[in-house]
């Protein structure tokens, strides 16, 4: 009996194949007592030898994968096991009081992460929650779990998890994931963003599944559904749709570093959305003509310290690597209550999308700020540079942003440090104020790009990470299609160029009206790309504004989608 | 038995935390002495240099003033090498 789960859609496609599930539960915890207390020692040292060797192969991989400073958090866990603090404890407890290995690693893991959760500072808080994976490690190994890892996978497999780390996909060996599924998360949560990125099908906030590992099961990402044990008929069908998609993609993928223009002659910018220098180069592989969003904060999250002038001056410059000569829109910090930033205090929100984020938070944490605007201007020395402030609400705020790139700029002037020499600056258009305010914000500016996501959550007041509603949030509803007219006819009236960076923007559906609305810029994740560039070749401008006429027009998105499909 | 000892100021941005405080344990794990560091702004506890726990919980940062004591056939030699190690890779 087939069984249909419902969730958000995350990443477009469709993925068959066996269930992966990625469990962190654990088993209860062994009562009584060990025969032997000696041999209890002894296993409980065979559980760190193996969990040692666990760390330096994921450090390993890690540090080729990712990076060395994610690889150095396993580096340091396995010094945590080397530590006489740690292991002295566990052996003299298992000694003393007689109990099962198990219970000795529970208790001290425990007492050591409160000991560090006690100190003011939200550094030691993430030494605590080092503290409590790595005993979680340790018992996995002497529970005879095996451990949470998917760089083991062997088999390609939709993986259904409770949540997914970044770390966590990270490990995944290429080819593996045919998709992802995950109980909680939103279309705006990692998992999401890292499936669109690599172009796997996702399915978010799914609920509780349970007794689904080996099933066989379709995950539609398009729809937002995952079908467990489809009939035979079914399998056939989605693996048709597969089929077809990668037929479409090795179609577009021919034409992919040419240009797009419209049958009547009208050239539409298509550029990516990247935050790193492998999201890049994939990029710039499958023709992005430059790149018109970095999401500079992935530098920023998952680790202890923030990372520093240099350090993100490098980051900065491997990514511009990617693109010599097309433009790079570097979004400053856009972070804010719902992702923890090391060593900012942000007061917990009651609703962290309407709270202290975006330009809010980086007008009042200057020093951040500042640091950022001069590691993008080093980063590119003589070249031209996008700088892009995220969040902007009204006029007062752009200004104080731009007097401190001003200042930044003399800074570096003066000290005759090599800057980017053309800055261009933007905004990004996602609250409906500034989309509202779009002709003054428009003298303050040379380009705006429209963050169609949040656009959509603000203006149809719909929370994308609460599932219930979330599929009320659709940027084809008309209103939100007003407001991206609108800000573009004021753009141009000024001189000033738009683009559009949320989904919308990768979605071959919506070309036809971003290009009747006169939209210059679409930007998207990299596999969007040739996919978006021919659809642009088979449009032409004309009808593409009537059609956008009708749009603007219709009552409600399901109404645009219809006009859209018939187009 | 030979000892040791030296004082000297935290100038790293993060103190010893993080990467620099897993570099001072590894240095202090190269000699045999018995090694201990202490935080003196804080007033801290005397603190295992070999253990990254206790070095980690001695919350040593940025221009805090920490003392060294080893004990052990290659005490100078452990203060000397963990001395450079702050006053220039950590610096």
């Amino acid at each position: 009996m087939s069984r249909l789960l419902k969730g958000v859609a995350a990443s477009a496609g469709v993925a068959v194949g066996p269930i992966h599930r990625h469990r962190d539960e654990l088993p209860p915890l062994p009562e009584g007592r060990p025969a032997n207390t000696e041999a209890e020692i002894e296993r409980f040292r065979r559980a760190v030898g193996a969990v040692t060797e666990h760390l330096s192969r994921l450090e390993e991989t890690t540090r080729a994968k990712v990076g060395d400073d994610a690889a150095e958090i396993f580096a340091a866990h396995a010094m945590f096991l080397e530590d006489p603090a740690f292991i002295g404890p566990i052996e003299e407890e298992i000694r003393t009081r007689g109990v099962f290995a198990e219970v000795a690693v529970s208790h001290t893991a425990e007492r050591v992460a409160g000991e560090f959760a006690e100190m003011e500072d939200e550094y030691f808080a993430a030494r605590a929650a080092d503290i409590r994976d790595l005993g979680n490690q340790l018992l996995r190994q002497l529970l005879g779990v095996g451990q949470s890892d998917l760089s083991t996978l062997t088999e390609p497999s939709i993986i259904v998890a409770h949540d997914l780390t970044p770390s966590d996909t990270a490990l995944i060996p290429p080819g593996m994931a045919l998709g992802f599924c995950t109980m909680v998360g939103s279309a705006v949560s990692h998992t999401a963003i890292l499936a669109r990125s690599l172009g796997i099908p996702a399915v978010v906030g799914i609920g509780e599944v349970s007794e689904v590992d080996g099933t066989t099961a379709i995950l539609d990402g398009t729809a937002g559904t995952v079908l467990l044990d489809p009939s035979e008929e079914e399998v056939a069908a989605a693996r048709a749709e597969i089929e077809r998609r990668e037929r479409e993609r090795a179609e577009a993928a021919l034409h992919a570093r040419e240009p797009a223009a419209t049958l009547d002659g009208h050239a539409v910018e298509v550029v990516a959305n990247v935050g790193n220098s492998d999201e890049a180069e994939r990029a710039a592989e499958a023709g992005a003509e430059g790149i018109g969003l970095v999401r500079t904060e992935f530098m920023f999250l998952d680790r202890p310290d923030l990372p520093g002038e240099e350090e993100q001056v490098e980051g900065y410059r491997a990514i511009l690597s990617h693109f010599p000569t097309g433009p790079v829109v570097f979004r400053t910090l856009d972070v804010g209550g719902d992702k923890q930033l090391p060593g900012v205090e942000i007061a917990p929100e009651l609703n962290p999308f309407l709270g202290k984020r975006g330009i809010r938070l980086t007008l009042a944490e200057q020093a951040i700020f500042r640091t950022q605007l001069r590691a993008i201007l080093r980063a590119g020395p003589g070249r031209p540079v996008h700088v892009m402030f995220p969040m902007v609400a009204s006029v007062s705020e752009v200004r104080a942003a731009r007097q401190v790139l001003d200042e930044v700029v003399s800074e570096l002037d003066r000290e005759g440090t090599e800057r980017a020499t053309d800055i261009e600056v933007g905004v990004m258009i996602e609250v409906p104020s500034a989309a509202l305010m779009a002709d003054l914000l428009a003298d303050e500016v040379d380009f705006f790009s429209i963050g169609t996501n949040d656009l959509t959550q603000y203006t149809l007041a719909v929370d994308r990470t609460n599932p219930v509603v979330a599929p009320l949030a659709d940027a084809l509803h008309p209103a939100v299609l007003r407001l991206i007219r609108q800000v573009v006819e004021a753009a141009h009236e000024r001189g000033r160029w738009v683009g559009v960076c949320g989904e919308l923007a990768g979605d071959t559906l919506a070309t036809p009206v971003l290009v009747g609305l006169s939209v210059d810029e679409l930007s998207m994740s990299p596999p969007s790309v040739p996919l978006v560039k021919n659809r642009i070749r088979s449009l032409s401008r004309e009808t593409c504004r009537e059609l956008a006429r009708q749009c603007l027009a219709a009552e409600d998105p399901a109404q645009v989608r219809e006009l859209l499909a018939a187009s | 038995m030979d000892r040791a000892e030296a004082t000297v100021v935290i100038t790293n941005e993060v103190g010893l935390h993080a990467r620099p405080a897993a570099l001072f344990v590894r240095k202090a794990k190269e000699f045999e002495s018995n090694i201990t560091v202490q935080n003196l702004t804080r007033n801290g506890e005397v603190a295992d240099a070999k253990s990254p726990l206790g070095v980690i919980k001695a919350a040593i940062s940025q221009n805090h003033e920490i003392h060294i004591v080893a004990e052990g056939p290659d005490a100078q030699e452990a203060v000397d090498a963990l001395v450079t190690l702050v006053e220039t890779e950590l610096a």
